[in-house]
């Protein structure tokens, strides 16, 4: 499943994709993240998944714009540390 | 809504709050510029969302400022705000050697000579008031800005956040008009707050819930007066963070005036921050001096 | 008390088939959204009654309203259910229901019932969000994005237009087309300038209907925008409050160049009826039926 939290508003679109296929719930991500954006649970979306999978926290989802701005500067863009901590590759950012 | 100042050098009104040798630095970049005409007239004009303000400038000196609000008409308010300046500086639109227009209709202001963008205005504006600032926030009514910019006044990097009312000044008014309390009370109003009360919308028209329910809770004003104030204020730290804050910050815009926007700010960002005495005329300023600029012809 | 324009009508139903003393499960879900709540009863897995109606102040009691509501002169008592998934925004507050699911899961779970297998994009507009959910042919969700956190494109920014123009929520979708041509969309999509938008029309001579046309095509547009994201694939179905907006819909269709399915029943039922159908498999699981 691809999970998409975050929201679009007047200023663009802002969306955490996380693909829970490929998730295998290590958590690297929570620990990396440096204002705890993720975190380790049971698929909401999917109540006969039998594994824990990343999500947004609640509290992030309609501020990630900000959550993750720190992250993004405007010039000299550096590689997210959430991205570089999953090695399957099931985090992907939409801005 | 009209500042009646005469004759006053900006650069002498720099705020007193300023910390030590600022100020001082600030007049030789406020000087007339070398070769600038004896008398020249310019003028800046800043066709904002919500206001057009217009400022006028001889020799580095403001002869007057005057805003009126754009109403629907953004092009008659502008065009009104000048005419207002010009009657109070004793002058005709003949007398003007320049005017660069700025802001969101700057391309509407049919009678300027020249236009420059808002960061350009806001970066030069912040160089002649405070030679020390290196970020410059700009908080209009409906566009939030911030900007690092050289020692020379150059703009380095900006970001801006547009196109939603949660982090403008509007987020301020709409939450006023909920809580049934002016908007230039909830500045202080907010001061007296005992409780830090979080909110969690983001929106402005879902934080209006918010702030009923809040209301509801049996939660003062005060507290929810905070409460928008550091709402609004951590969406502003957050857009300079992604430029990368360095001291000086000068703090602009009609909402620089907020005092309650001013503390949440200052404690988010852990950081003094510089504001000119009439912040909302800060983007008008930078457009008059750029006027002065190329009336010389530099 | 100001006449409240956006306020939606109460329903309910019951079937006049089904006896459900003869059932073996019988299984209801209850979504407590912002704006309004719904309860349904499945027996065996069939639609047995509904309830929908306004959401109170308080959560849990809207729940108890709404599922009293639906059992009303039906003669079953919530004794008589074995199993209660609760969703929406409501969800975690229901303290009779045995599970919290979301809404995502149950709307597709319920759009899969009330539309057949071959749905596979649902679009589901409520009071307060807006929701694009992709499934397969057994309603499981594969992708899926929630905005709640902007006005635009909720019910709340149809609310607050229905409020500035003082029409009815329910005429609001007719209205809209009684303009000679349509008008260019609101440009701003921020509810907050959007509103303001307005006013500036409607004092240059704009009557209400040309007004809420230009608005109901940004709606459209923004809605089509976030669906494009999770990629709409055919058969396409709408499901809450403003799947009865026909002026916002019959727009959605017409830029996305794809009719959405008639619906079958109130479309506002969805998610309860997704978590009837989740509380009845969640039974079997127990039961050891699957």
């Amino acid at each position: 499943m691809l999970a998409h939290y975050g929201y679009k508003d007047g200023s663009g679109e802002y969306f955490i994709v996380v693909d829970t296929d490929k998730c295998d719930g290590c958590g690297r991500c929570v620990s990396a993240c440096p204002y705890g954006v993720f975190e380790i649970g049971e698929d909401e979306n999917d109540p006969f998944r039998e594994t824990v999978v990343v999500k947004v926290s609640e509290s992030h989802r309609k501020k990630i714009k900000y959550s993750c701005a720190p992250c993004k500067p405007v010039s000299g863009k550096k590689s997210l540390p959430c991205l570089e901590s999953c090695a399957p590759g099931a985090i992907g950012h939409s801005w | 809504m009209r500042a009646n100042v005469k004759g006053r050098a900006f650069a002498a009104e720099v705020d007193p709050r300023a910390k030590p040798g600022a100020p001082a630095a600030v007049a030789p970049a406020a000087a007339a510029p070398d070769g600038l005409e004896e008398g020249m007239n310019v003028a800046g004009v800043d066709c904002g969302a919500k206001s057009a303000k217009v400022l006028i400038l001889r020799d580095g000196e403001v002869l007057a400022r005057s805003a009126v609000l754009s109403g629907f008409d953004p092009k008659a308010a502008a065009a009104q705000a000048l005419d207002e300046a010009l009657i109070q500086a004793g002058l005709s639109r003949s007398d003007l050697a320049h005017v660069t227009a700025t802001g969101t209709g700057k391309n509407e202001v049919d009678f300027a000579s020249s236009s420059i963008t808002e960061v350009g205005a806001d970066a030069r504006a912040a160089n002649a008031l405070f030679p020390a600032a290196r970020t410059v926030i700009d908080i209009g009514a409906e566009e939030g800005r911030a900007i690092r910019i050289s020692p020379q006044g150059k703009v380095i990097d900006f970001a801006i956040n547009e196109k939603c009312a949660a982090g403008a000044g509007t987020f301020t008014e709409t939450m006023a008009r909920t809580l049934e309390v002016a908007v230039e009370d909830m500045g202080p109003l907010s001061l007296k707050s005992q409780n830090a009360v979080p909110m969690n919308a983001q929106c402005a028209v879902f934080a209006e819930s918010e702030v009923v329910s809040l209301i509801h809770a049996k939660h003062s004003k005060e507290d929810i007066a905070r409460a928008v104030h550091d709402a609004i204020a951590d969406r502003i730290a957050s857009m300079a963070r992604k430029i990368g804050i360095e001291k000086d910050i000068v703090l602009v815009g009609g909402v620089a005036k907020n005092v309650g926007f001013v503390t949440s700010l200052k404690r988010n960002l852990k950081e003094e921050l510089f504001i000119p005495p009439y912040p909302e005329y800060s983007c008008a300023l930078g457009a008059a001096l750029t006027a002065a600029e190329r009336a010389k012809g530099v | 008390m100001a006449t409240e324009y956006w306020r939606w009508p109460e329903s309910r139903w019951t079937s006049p088939e089904i006896d459900w003393k003869a059932g073996r499960i019988v299984t209801a879900g209850i979504d407590v959204g912002s704006v309004s709540s719904q309860a349904v009863v499945m027996v065996d897995g069939a639609l047995f009654c509904y309830g929908s109606l306004r959401t109170g102040s308080n959560s849990p009691e809207s729940a108890q309203r709404a599922m009293d509501f639906a059992l009303a002169e039906t003669g079953l008592v919530l004794a008589d259910i074995h199993y209660i998934v609760g969703t929406g925004y409501g969800r975690v507050n229901i303290s009779f229901a045995q599970r919290a699911l979301t809404e995502i899961a149950c709307h597709a779970r319920g759009a899969n019932f009330m539309y057949g297998p071959t749905v596979k994009t649902i679009l589901d507009m409520g009071g307060q969000d807006c929701k694009a959910i992709r499934c397969d042919a057994k309603g499981k969700v594969t992708n899926f994005l929630m905005n709640d956190k902007c006005a635009a494109g909720t019910g709340r920014g149809m609310e607050v237009f229905a409020d500035l123009l003082s029409v009815p929520i329910a005429d609001m979708g007719r209205m809209s087309f009684e303009v000679e041509a349509e008008p260019e969309p609101v440009s701003s999509t921020c509810v907050v300038f959007a509103k303001s938008e307005a006013v500036g029309l409607l004092r240059k001579g704009w009557p209400k209907e040309k007004v809420l046309a230009a608005y109901s095509s940004a709606m459209a547009h923004r809605v089509v925008e976030l669906l494009q994201r999770i990629q709409v694939e055919e058969d396409f179905a709408v499901t809450g409050g403003i799947a009865k907006n026909e002026g916002v819909v019959k727009r959605i269709e017409k830029e996305l160049k794809i009719k959405a399915l008639e619906p079958k029943f109130d479309t506002q039922i969805a998610g309860a009826l997704g978590g009837a159908l989740f509380a009845k498999a969640l039974v079997e699981k127990d039961r050891g039926l699957r």
